[in-house]
């Protein structure tokens, strides 16, 4: 019956509404599960232990994020956002008993930033049958937003990684058109969707790629060395490495010691500037290197009297274990900042489908995090949020941006 | 009724037991029910390491791996041939069980410690291996289950039990978990009790002595990895059905060594210990990031250390005090507690009756 209650509850206070309102176009006002007339419960499960641990500062930032807004605005249209962050450990099983807890036990209003393409595929089929939002997953995964159709009450957040590759291969067709590929990349959803944008984007000329390597994360032994210079005696002259960062430093510093030289791709995911130092460290030379990058990076000196950076820092402050030059961290706070912008936006129609609809199909926003220009946004027949990237350049010391944005919306179904 | 007033302690705790296990669901909440189910999951699991390493005294560092065989079996059953859940169950149970006897065959020419790296090796691979027939297995992403309706029967009892209230599917697999439980420790029970049990122990105590009294040692050794591994694969099964998805990633190394220290942390070499040591296995983690860290009384730092540290600080802490404390596990400890009260209880004249105590370890 505990289970019942509150939506039982709604469903009278939906008619009630109803019936008051009469047929006016006026929007009464409503609520759902989660929202009290001064709170809002959010949850998130994320890996805060365990060996992705690394991510696990996202979900403190965007905590920071709106124990700030609470602070200084009073929280959304009067009411405080509360943030239940549960630690799955990257493991789909914790995945789905801690999101079944979140929804069932402590009645969130919406699940919000959920980290890890496994473990939010786990979930993602329970709450769209229970009808709770699972907002702006933390993947580039390109079903989180290509397959809206089938899972209407789940979005992502960030450029897919198959939008990422397709901007590679742009890059390659105008200013590299004879150039010789080899790729090295992680056996996962995650290499795999790269690999998959980079085949698409290079379209008749993907015949350039002369090899391919892929290693298993949880392999035991280091295959990298052996792959590299596999890759190396192919012939390929430009390398692209769709890593996670662990294998990113190792490998750019692999390339340095084999003797190879190659034009360098890399994905966006390993490419703060923490890393790079690493890779630096690790004896890495960094010759020729190209990613992109869609957020300000923290480390960026060109950001430093900028508007958004200087409220990047305000806010980060409120996480006292949050370094404020992880680049996960300002993300974070960035896609906190687009859930508080649809919950304002809902005002006083606090429903769970109203709060969905605007996500997936309402979203106009100019986030103060991300690079100029970048725009959040969706429509009723597009449901990929940023799909903005600029090409950036290694300069030795840090990252400087090439040319103007790349968009990739709509080439992506 | 004079039967009844002689019948050891324990097997009223095990009425007691029963009755709430069947009883849960009625009275606590959906989800709670579906946590339970996982500790029946991690009791069955741990029941068939118990076998293996408490009884036969063979070490496996990769149950993880086993279970991963059972789900994976189960799930495409059901996704790709259509079977119905409940009949993958067995098949999963038997063909990991399969698996389970293949691996016990190196596993006579190993001693513990290259047992254990074996082992080991095999929960390290799972995920890498699960991955590569991608038409198989989905690959990395996968394999979603729709969770299963309650048949009518069960709808029509739970509702008439609990006034009305419609059984969901997480009430339904807990029973479901639970009748099999019941069934596989029971088995487990008879097993040990019996020639078979009688064996595998001598084994694990005298190798050479065992063999010399015409026990053949291969046999058993083969047939507890066996047995174990048809535990694990029923287990797996169940697991893959309760969460709704089987993946890579559902099945990492640190679940092997999760059900490893379950199984100690309950009590080896005995019947109730599987049960504790599911209970510690589900909990633990939950306990240790959560409860912790929402503790008024416990100093934030403490409580943040207990946090980033994950479960695994809890459970080494936990394992090293059992180790020491109570070498024989929770249940160990339980039963010397209750032999040092019944003795006091009976006076110091009881003391020298010269009779041996009964074996502590088979309970």
């Amino acid at each position: 019956m505990a289970k019942m209650g509150p939506r039982l509850g709604v469903l009278a206070a939906f008619l009630v509404t109803l019936a008051a309102c009469g047929g006016s176009n006026t929007p009464a006002a409503q609520s759902d599960v989660g929202i009290t007339s001064n709170s809002i419960l959010l949850g998130n499960t994320i890996a805060q232990s365990g060996p992705a641990r690394a991510y696990g500062t996202i979900a403190n930032a965007e905590n920071a994020y709106f124990t700030y807004v609470n602070n200084t605005k009073g929280g959304v249209n009067g009411r405080m956002i509360k943030f239940k962050i549960l630690d799955d450990a990257y493991t789909p099983a914790n995945a789905v008993t801690l999101t079944k807890q979140l929804v069932e036990q402590d009645q969130v209003f919406a699940m919000f930033s959920g980290l890890g393409t496994q473990t939010q595929t786990s979930v993602r089929d329970y709450l769209n049958t229970q009808k709770v939002p699972q907002l702006f997953v933390a993947t580039g995964a390109t079903t989180f937003m290509a397959d809206y159709s089938s899972h209407n009450w789940t979005i992502g957040w960030q450029p897919p990684y198959q939008g990422e590759a397709r901007i590679y291969a742009k890059d390659i067709l105008a200013n590299h058109a004879s150039a010789k590929i080899g790729v090295l990349y992680q056996n996962d959803d995650y290499g795999q969707d790269y690999l998959k944008g980079l085949t698409d984007g290079l379209g008749s000329s993907a015949s350039q790629i002369v090899d391919k390597e892929s290693y298993d994360v949880t392999a035991a032994v280091p295959t990298l060395a052996a792959q590299l210079s596999k890759l190396k005696a192919s012939g390929a002259d430009t390398l692209f490495l769709f890593t996670t960062p662990a294998f990113t430093i190792g490998s750019l510093a692999i390339v340095t010691k084999i003797g190879w030289a190659p034009l360098i791709y890399l994905n966006s995911v390993s490419n703060p500037q923490v890393y790079m130092g690493l890779a630096q460290k690790s004896g890495a030379a960094l010759g020729n290197v190209t990613s992109v990058g869609y957020i300000k990076d923290p480390t960026d000196p060109q950001w430093a009297s900028d508007d958004g950076m200087k409220l990047y820092k305000t806010v980060i402050a409120n996480c006292t274990t949050c370094n404020v030059m992880d680049g996960f961290n300002i993300y974070g706070v960035a896609v906190a900042y687009t859930m508080v912008d649809i919950l304002t936006q809902a005002g006083s129609v606090m429903t769970r489908k109203n709060v969905m609809d605007i996500a997936a199909k309402g979203l106009n926003e100019t986030n103060p995090f991300l690079l100029p220009g970048v725009k959040v946004k969706t429509t009723p027949s597009d449901h990929f949020p940023i799909t903005q990237e600029q090409v950036i350049h290694w300069s030795g010391t840090g990252w400087t941006l090439q040319g103007s944005l790349i968009d990739e919306r709509g080439t992506i179904k | 009724m004079q039967r009844l007033r002689s019948a050891p302690p324990r097997y009223f705790l095990g009425v007691i037991a029963l009755l709430f296990f069947i009883g849960l669901p009625t009275v606590v909440t959906s989800f709670q029910s579906s946590e339970w189910t996982q500790v029946l999951i991690f009791a069955i699991v741990i029941m068939g390491l118990n076998i293996l390493v408490g009884y036969s005294g063979q070490i496996s560092l990769g149950h993880g791996a086993l279970m991963a065989v059972g789900a994976y079996t189960s799930a495409i059953l059901i996704h790709r041939y259509q079977v119905d859940y409940l009949i993958t169950i067995p098949i999963a149970g038997l063909l990991t069980g399969v698996v389970g006897f293949a691996l016990g065959i190196p596993a006579l020419r190993l001693s513990a410690l290259y047992l254990a790296l074996a082992t080991f090796a095999l929960a390290v691979v799972a995920p890498s291996l699960i991955k590569r027939p991608v038409q198989l297995t989905g690959g990395v992403q996968g394999i979603l289950l729709t969770p299963p309706d309650p048949p009518q029967f069960a709808k029509d009892a739970f509702g008439a039990v609990t006034g009305g209230q419609e059984m969901t599917s997480d009430q339904w697999l807990y029973y479901v978990s639970l009748v099999l439980a019941l069934l596989l420790f029971w088995l487990a029970w008879n097993l040990v009790r019996h020639r078979p049990g009688r064996a595998m122990r001598a084994i694990r105590d005298r190798e050479v002595a065992a063999a010399s009294s015409g026990i053949n040692v291969a046999a058993y050794k083969t047939m507890a990895f066996g047995i174990s591994a048809f535990y694990a694969g029923i287990g797996g099964a169940l697991y893959g059905l309760s969460i709704g998805f089987v993946s890579p990633d559902t099945f990492p190394l640190a679940l092997s060594f999760q059900l490893l220290v379950g199984a100690v942390i309950g009590g080896l070499a005995s019947i109730a210990g599987p049960l504790v040591g599911g209970i510690f296995t589900f909990w633990l983690p939950i306990v240790s990031s959560q409860f912790v860290a929402s503790q008024p009384w416990i100093p934030t730092g403490i409580a943040a250390a207990f946090k980033n540290a994950g479960p695994q600080v809890s459970y080494g802490a936990l394992l090293i005090a059992i180790m020491i404390f109570a070498p024989n596990g929770v249940v160990g400890l339980v039963t010397a507690g209750y032999g040092r009260l019944q003795a006091r209880l009976r006076g110091a004249g009881d003391r020298g009756s010269g009779q041996m105590p009964s074996d502590p370890q088979t309970v």
